[in-house]
């Protein structure tokens, strides 16, 4: 059996995923599945891609062995180093995948949603690279919050508008996104930044990320003589988790760990429900009204998940755990001062994890490959502001 | 308990009479008198009256009915006190509500189709749940008599049209723009293309929504569509105080220029 193939005819994970899209949007839909079909089983289109990563996004990316954290913990602990791509996250994989399939359908503009300002960068960049047009739907809260990569957006060329109802973070970003697609569907490309919406994003953006579990999978091989016991990323669409999933589910027995925050754990809390285009788990109240996330993390803000993580957790195949906002900062300060490596607030949330189960649910001596998502230049004055008074 | 009137017979009965058929769109619970504004837009000439039930999230909607259930929703708006308060009154035009998925899904569909039966609901438009995924509450509507209206809009290809239109219940929405609901300045090209499609696919009444905003853009649709479904405009004067003598006034108009034709 298969964990992790290719989702149903109707785009289905089991019970979750599906196209709950308004009537105008469904023709774009339909467009874009076959449109990826046959891009993903066209290998030029395949080489062109993995070129691009490769000579412009900096991939392969290292697995790097974390002595003084592993020699702490009590485990052998691994980093999949995404964080050292071009824009400073897995997010690239994704955006050079979409972009280039939407030059091939002769969409010459595309619009995204950012919550952290990470899948901005990488779809301002990716715009930048290959002569698209773009805007960037982003909450009024996480504006404030990721000052830094707003600008870095709007430097790269890209329109950054800013989404002022609901909660102002990803959620609305999100909403604001689909309606502006709606308008613009005809010449517009929808760069969806995670494992989320309706079919075919779900699945097509778990393929563009599959190259981060692929390549940890053949490092690990090659690094740690077999698969690793544990794979750990953190989820909040659950993107690069998906990807880091896709080169273990299958191939190894790992045991697979996505990390959600405390204020957003929809996997963990939720209840099945639909929005966004999809059935997936999602934080509710009782009348079905979607609640606010709350995380420290503008990256994982976000009261639902992708599908396919409902339905791996519904199969067993992949665990769901929650870290809050303070083992989240203790975890930036001690990767950053055992390993020299500035994590983003997102991935810290799997380093919390793994500090806090070392020696408990993670067996003393178990390899552990946890998914370094992104770097943390960008949250540098959040954890300023929370973490004074803790540095020397 | 009401008993609510047939959506689809009402309609198709009046558009036998050569009656361009109205239907506007007021937010549940947005204010304290909003079932006095349904009243007044059914005595101003609506023959059916949608009524939104706030969701959190609505995608398809522009800045106005998204203040509009923000509102609503704020002064603590349910599914249960709209569906509670429809039930309390007899209308004199067939109701239809509108709302995004999760809050059927998350009632039940089953459970949720009962509360509209009781509520003397007769219609639903649900323009999140495409029809390939409706299977379970078409069954579930249909048990309680409750007629479902499908969307159908430019983008939709011939093919699909044709089987959505046969599928449709009540009356066929027809969308008029590409686009979230909102107030235009002119009525788009494509809503009177869509009805000419549309009305050569079947008999049954096609209205025309979205982006109809004044009695001159409503008369100049129903040139070729059977009618109009008229929401943000009318929202737009219930957010700025219009209240039902407000409504009567502007769906009094739009009556009047529809009746033009």
């Amino acid at each position: 059996m298969s964990f992790m193939g290719p989702p149903s005819e109707a785009g289905r994970f089991g019970d979750f995923g599906g196209v709950y899209v308004p009537e105008s949007l469904f023709a774009a839909c339909s467009e874009l599945e076959a449109g990826f079909s046959d891009a993903w089983a066209d290998a030029s289109f395949r080489s062109t891609y993995y070129q691009i990563l490769s000579n412009y996004a900096g991939r392969p990316t290292p697995l790097t062995y974390a002595g003084r954290l592993s020699e702490k913990l009590g485990v052998e602990l691994y980093l999949k180093r995404e964080d050292l791509t071009h824009t400073g996250s897995h997010k690239i994989n994704n955006v050079v995948g979409q972009a280039l399939l939407a030059k091939r359908m002769g969409k010459g503009r595309i619009i995204a949603e950012t919550g952290a300002g990470q899948h901005g960068v990488a779809t301002a960049t990716a715009a930048a690279v290959f002569g698209l047009d773009a805007t960037i739907y982003m909450g009024e809260v996480d504006i404030q919050r990721q000052e830094l990569n707003v600008f870095r957006m709007r430097l790269l060329g890209a329109k950054v508008v800013a989404v002022s109802s609901g909660s102002k973070t990803l959620k609305d970003a999100i909403n604001e996104a689909m309606r502006e697609w709606v308008a613009s569907v005809e010449t517009t490309h929808y760069c969806i930044g995670s494992v989320m919406g309706p079919h075919p994003y779900p699945y097509m953006v778990r393929e563009f990320q599959r190259i981060i579990g692929e390549e940890a999978y053949s490092q690990s091989l090659d690094q740690l003589g077999g698969a690793p016991d544990f794979v750990v990323a953190c989820v909040g669409g659950g993107s690069n988790a998906a990807g880091t999933f896709a080169g273990f589910a299958d191939t190894c027995a790992a045991v697979l760990v996505g990390v959600e925050p405390a204020g957003g754990a929809a996997v963990g809390r939720g209840s099945p429900g639909v929005v966004h285009g999809m059935r997936s788990m999602l934080l509710q109240d009782e009348f079905g009204q979607v609640e606010e996330a709350h995380s420290v993390s503008a990256g994982l803000d976000y009261p639902g998940v992708g599908p396919e993580h409902s339905y791996l957790n519904s199969t067993g195949r992949a665990e769901y755990y929650s870290v809050d906002d303070d083992a989240v900062l203790d975890a930036v300060m001690l990767l950053s001062q055992t390993e020299g490596i500035i994590p983003a607030l997102e991935p810290a949330h799997a380093v919390a994890w793994v500090a806090s189960e070392a020696g408990k649910r993670i067996p003393l001596g178990s390899k552990v490959v946890l998914t370094m998502s992104g770097r943390g230049d960008k949250d540098a004055s959040v954890a300023a502001e929370l973490l004074v008074g803790r540095l020397r | 308990m009401s008993i609510g009137l047939s959506l689809g017979t009402t309609l198709a009965e009046a558009k036998m009479h050569g009656r361009k058929l109205l239907v506007p769109y007021i937010t549940g619970g947005l204010g304290t008198d909003w079932l006095d504004v349904l009243e007044a837009v059914i005595a101003a000439g609506a023959d059916a009256v949608e009524v939104g039930i706030p969701f959190s999230d609505p995608i398809m909607d522009g800045p106005i009915i998204q203040e509009a259930s923000q509102r609503a929703l704020d002064s603590g708006a349910t599914p249960a006190s709209i569906l509670g308060g429809l039930a309390e009154r007899s209308f004199g035009a067939p109701l239809a509500v509108m709302t995004y998925y999760n809050i059927v899904h998350h009632a039940g569909v089953e459970r949720f189709a009962g509360w509209l039966d009781t509520a003397g609901v007769s219609g639903v438009i649900l323009p999140d749940l495409p029809v390939e995924e409706m299977g379970e509450w078409k069954s579930c509507a249909a048990a309680r008599n409750i007629e479902t209206v499908l969307l159908v809009a430019p983008t939709t290809p011939d093919d699909r049209a044709q089987k959505l239109v046969d599928e449709s219940q009540g009356f066929v929405y027809a969308v008029g723009v590409m686009g979230v609901t909102g107030e235009r300045n002119a009525l788009a090209s494509s809503a009177r293309t869509i009805s000419r499609r549309l009305t050569s696919m079947t008999d049954k009444p096609v209205l025309i929504g979205i982006g109809i905003s004044t009695p001159e853009q409503a008369k100049e649709a129903s040139q070729d569509a059977d009618g109009v479904v008229v929401g943000s405009a009318l929202v737009r004067r219930l957010l700025e105080g219009g209240g039902p003598d407000g409504a009567f006034d502007f769906i009094s108009a739009i009556r009047r220029a529809v009746d033009a034709l």
